[in-house]
């Protein structure tokens, strides 16, 4: 569990620094209350603002291990939470003997001896300090969202041949959505919210220097500018954080000094992805054509 | 009054302004209270905010009424008196009589470094400044004054800041190019952080004068998925624009899920058998082919008059954003003269781009400048019958508002009737349909009209459309 490890949200953007993840005072805050109050923490946002980071951060800083359960559309029970190892249930039926009753075959196949355990359960049953991490949940069905619900409500599992299952220590829950569809009402109620968003050009600035610690502090101040002005243009697809730090990585490696309209046309393929989007930062920006 | 009152009242107003706030929500947000440092604004705010607001689109009422009831400071002249003085007139200068104001060129100086250096804690200190000496509005009765953000505003003048702001900024480099660009986007940002700041002042005083209940009521506005297009300002425009790639991509997303989901295609045998083998031969589960989605034309037939023009633009933009859902899609635009303007919306070009370049260049326009139904119908089943198909689905947009003109409805009839499914979008309120010269009712008859004002009915719309596939 990683609740009483934090003490203050202050402490906890401090730690979050310390494995360089820069957490402004909400995230700090809304970090800190889920650790508290033990509830899990659902994250919305752009992509690639830093929602999976985060939970990576946490995990890291608390030195606690991360279980991803990575969501996709048709997931079930089964990859979930658990499924019973039936070809070794087979296997375990055929090598009884033949005179061995039927009981004590039936208490010895339903044992954690062919459980295989899935992400949720896992983190359930670990007695060591856990971030349990639930990739884009957006993704799921609904119904794999009614089995979250319950799991992370109680943070219990029923097994009907065993019994229930309750967490020993509760993991630190982190569930991240790109809002591709809208998580149920029941599900929201029940996590801490947090929105994570573009960061201001001061805060992305120290981001991109934290990642990139390399880069010239002139040459970042240009790039955050840069970024910002490309999310001013109404593009497709904005330049997101990740794709900054990318940029940053980029300029360093190409060996550019200066961000200027020749420069910006030579990497621009780096934070912009979609043609039309280059023609119109292109006709916005100045730049020249290729 | 108590923190608790404080608590249920703020809980009151958030749900007044259509935040679903719960019970248990409710008390999480009491349960994060103690545990943290309420001396600290940003964390009372960010605790509220993670166990209250569960929807970006909530965010600005929520921020708005917390701003209300809880304010960062109280009574009148909050901020520290500034220490800088006037900037020094040049003796040479003229004396400028009564417009001269040492107050006002000492808040426009305090702002000026303020967005210089983008301090948060300085642009508060300013804008708290700036409402306190030129927010107060006085009313006739003595003792009862109004607090304004216009007042303010005006006689700080923040934009007239930016010609300085960015000859310190570029520091001698060259004028006009990306630099000013980028320095322009910030400096802007800026103003915008100060102008919110100056909001939120004024708020926080009009609630002292009168109460944080009717402040917090007037402060409501509708989320962006509610705006009215035809009532849209330019900012709600730009942000609108903004959501509709947004959109599109949750409603591909559904659709995606919808199609595959709604029925599945023929037995995939190999895989079921082969799938048998590891429980010994029997097929526990049987496994499908995926089923070949069934997807139709679109012949969207716009009317782009000024009354409704926004109104076409957004649905002609979520239509092509949304374009590899149908076969093919087809559009068409007219005022009095029709014209084809599939040819603007080029594949993986930009759509924004081609919604300006229809305004200008296609021929919609004719002699009257007015909308012309019946002529429209009459020129497309004259030049473009053969568009509408079996399996086409007609789509048209407007405001059924003919100008008490003819609206050809034998001909719609038989357009309708030669397509799948048609349909009329029309952005005006139900309730003033077949008010004027509106012919809703008689073209309703013919083609179902759907009420669209807003993105949300929309988007709700596009789904409902393709589903009936």
């Amino acid at each position: 569990m990683v609740d009483g490890v934090f003490t203050t949200p202050g402490e906890v953007a401090q730690r979050l620094a310390d494995v360089r993840y820069l957490a402004d005072t909400a995230t700090a805050t809304t970090v800190y209350l889920a650790a508290t109050l033990e509830k899990p923490l659902l994250i919305e946002g752009p992509a690639g603002v830093g929602k999976t980071q985060l939970a990576k951060a946490v995990a890291e800083a608390t030195g606690a291990e991360l279980i991803r359960l990575q969501c996709y559309e048709g997931l079930d029970e089964a990859r979930a939470l658990y499924e019973w190892n039936y070809k070794k249930q087979l296997l375990r039926i055929q090598a009884a003997s033949p005179d061995a009753a039927w009981e004590q075959t039936h208490d010895d196949i339903f044992t954690d001896e062919f459980l295989l355990t899935r992400p949720l359960l896992t983190a359930i049953r670990r007695s060591e300090p856990t971030v349990l991490l639930i990739d884009e949940a957006d993704k799921t069905d609904v119904e794999v969202e009614a089995l979250l619900l319950e799991v992370l409500s109680d943070f219990q599992v029923t097994i009907p041949e065993l019994g229930t299952l309750t967490a020993v220590r509760r993991p630190f829950v982190v569930v991240t959505s790109n809002a591709t569809r809208e998580l149920s009402e029941a599900l929201k109620r029940r996590c801490l919210y947090l929105h994570l968003d573009y960061p201001t050009p001061e805060r992305e600035r120290e981001i991109v220097l934290a990642q990139v610690p390399e880069l010239a502090p002139v040459l970042a101040e240009q790039l955050v500018r840069t970024a910002a002005t490309l999310r001013t243009l109404e593009l497709k697809k904005a330049p997101s954080v990740a794709e900054s730090i990318d940029w940053a990585r980029t300029l360093l490696a190409l060996g550019i000094g200066d961000l200027d309209e020749a420069a910006i046309a030579q990497t621009l393929g780096v934070v912009l992805k979609h043609n039309s989007d280059h023609v119109r930062a292109a006709a916005e920006l100045g730049l020249p054509a290729r | 009054m108590t923190l608790l009152d404080r608590h249920v009242e703020f809980l009151a107003a958030l749900r007044e302004a259509g935040l679903p706030v719960s019970v248990a929500e409710g008390i999480d947000a009491a349960a994060s209270v103690p545990v943290i440092d309420l001396l600290d604004r940003e964390q009372l705010r960010a605790a509220f905010a993670a166990t209250l607001v569960k929807r970006p689109h909530h965010r600005p009422a929520f921020d708005t009424i917390f701003d209300v009831y809880f304010p960062p400071v109280t009574g009148r002249s909050a901020a520290p008196p500034s220490d800088t003085e006037p900037p020094p007139r040049d003796p040479d200068a003229a004396h400028r009589g009564p417009l001269e104001d040492p107050l006002r060129d000492r808040v426009r100086a305090d702002l000026f470094r303020a967005l210089l250096e983008g301090d948060d804690a300085l642009l508060d200190g300013v804008a708290r400044e700036a409402v306190g000496a030129f927010g107060e509005v006085r009313s006739g009765t003595p003792g009862r004054s109004s607090w304004s953000r216009m007042t303010v505003l005006q006689r700080v003048a923040p934009e007239t800041l930016m010609a300085g702001l960015l000859d310190a900024f570029l520091a001698g480099q060259e004028r006009g190019g990306l630099a000013e660009r980028r320095a322009r986007t910030l400096l802007a940002d800026r103003i915008d952080r100060f102008t919110r700041r100056v909001d939120v002042d004024v708020r926080r005083r009009l609630a002292e004068v009168t109460d944080a209940e009717s402040v917090a009521r007037t402060a409501r506005r509708p989320t962006i998925d509610q705006v009215n297009f035809l009532s849209a300002t330019r900012t709600d425009l730009v942000a609108l624009r903004r959501e509709i790639q947004p959109l599109a991509r949750r409603l591909a997303a559904r659709l995606a899920i919808d199609q595959r989901r709604g029925s599945r295609g023929a037995l995939d045998f190999r895989r079921t058998i082969r799938e048998s083998l590891s429980s010994g031969g029997v097929p526990l589960q049987t496994y499908h082919r995926p089923k070949r989605p069934l997807k139709s034309d679109l012949v969207v037939l716009c009317d782009v008059s000024d009354s409704v023009s926004s109104f076409a633009q957004f649905t002609l933009l979520l239509v092509y954003a949304l374009r590899e859902v149908f076969t093919k899609v087809r559009a068409f635009a007219f005022v009095d003269e029709l014209d084809e303007v599939t040819r603007f919306f080029t594949p993986g070009g930009d759509p924004l781009d081609a919604v300006t370049r229809l305004a200008t260049e296609a021929d919609v326009a004719g002699l009257m400048g007015r909308t012309d139904y019946g002529r429209a119908f009459e020129l497309f089943a004259e030049r473009f019958a053969d568009a509408i198909g079996s399996r086409t689905s007609l789509l048209v947009l407007g405001d059924a508002r003919s100008n008490y003109g003819d609206v050809a409805l034998p001909t719609l009839r038989e357009l309708a009737g030669r397509a799948k499914h048609a349909y009329w979008l029309n952005p005006e309120r139900r309730a003033s349909w077949d008010t004027g010269d509106s012919r809703a009712r008689d073209l309703s008859a013919i083609v179902p009209m759907v009420e669209c004002r807003n993105l949300a009915q929309l988007g709700e719309f596009v789904r409902d459309l393709t589903h009936a596939h």
